[in-house]
């Protein structure tokens, strides 16, 4: 009897380590989806814009920061569409941005242009 | 072929929608001024023109894809070869595939053959837009008419 308080106390203190650890690692695994869309980004960025690989970042512009132009957005957006097997909407993006109902940063800064793939993918698989 | 006009496709010999084909024919003149020139003596179709040739041949296709709704605009050209010369009087044999239907632009192959052996192929980007003016689709329409496009995808477009 005295050492059931002690064990339950570990089990305690061990439950908490996990669920604190599970937190921890779903952020991870979050992190690791989002940096993972991002590195593919910018290694087709990288690769078809011929840009330094380091100088690509989450928070970069593609079109002011990076300098890519619509033509070369479509090789880009050909590249994304085929390695994700999703179909970038770029003519509804262009008429929200048009239409003033849509910044670019929230289409065209990498970190954001990753999460909106993340989000074809998603609704693609559901 | 009408090189004055710049209209090259003859007529089309198959449109298949379902497998997102088409393959036309295109008659190479054997007199026209060009070949006085490219080249004096050594008359060659200029690849330029073969190019145009498969850009139009698959902007017919993509008219068809779209219902005749939509326009597609040459935007890029890629692995283009011109594989052996084409001289005056023959016959060409032009097909194209769907690479890539994306928001706003396409991709597709086009190759030319004669005498079903391959003379050059490309890769073609499009983008696509709506037709600017009712002039230019009147026009494409007296044209698709012209080279035996399907009027039921007018009709219905």
């Amino acid at each position: 009897m005295g050492t059931r308080p002690r064990i339950m106390g570990q089990a305690l203190r061990g439950d908490a380590a996990i669920a604190g650890q599970y937190g921890t690692y779903l952020q991870f695994i979050k992190g690791l989806m989002m940096s993972s869309t991002f590195d593919r980004v910018a290694t087709i960025i990288a690769e078809t814009c011929d840009i330094p690989r380091d100088t690509i970042t989450p928070e970069s512009h593609a079109i002011d920061d990076l300098g890519i132009d619509s033509l070369d957005f479509l090789d880009i957006a050909f590249a994304i569409d085929k390695a994700f097997g999703i179909k970038l909407p770029l003519e509804k993006w262009t008429q929200e941005v048009n239409d003033g109902k849509a910044t670019t940063e929230q289409y065209f800064v990498l970190k954001n242009l990753s999460a909106r793939i993340d989000e074809l993918v998603a609704a693609k698989d559901a | 072929m009408d090189l004055a006009y710049f209209q090259l496709i003859d007529r089309i010999t198959d449109l298949n929608i379902g497998e997102k084909t088409i393959a036309v024919e295109a008659q190479v003149p054997q007199q026209n001024t060009i070949f006085e020139g490219h080249f004096p003596g050594y008359p060659l179709m200029p690849g330029v023109l073969l190019i145009e040739s498969m850009a139009q041949t698959s902007g017919w296709l993509l008219i068809a894809l779209m219902k005749f709704e939509r326009m597609p605009f040459l935007a890029a050209v890629k692995e283009a070869k011109m594989r052996t010369f084409v001289t005056p009087g023959e016959l060409l044999n032009i097909e194209a595939s769907i690479v890539h239907e994306g928001s706003g632009y396409a991709i597709t192959q086009a190759k030319v053959s004669v005498g079903g052996k391959l003379r050059c192929n490309a890769t073609i980007t499009f983008g696509i837009a709506s037709f600017p003016n009712a002039d230019l689709r009147g026009h494409m329409e007296v044209m698709a008419k012209r080279i035996g496009f399907p009027q039921q995808v007018i009709a219905h477009g």
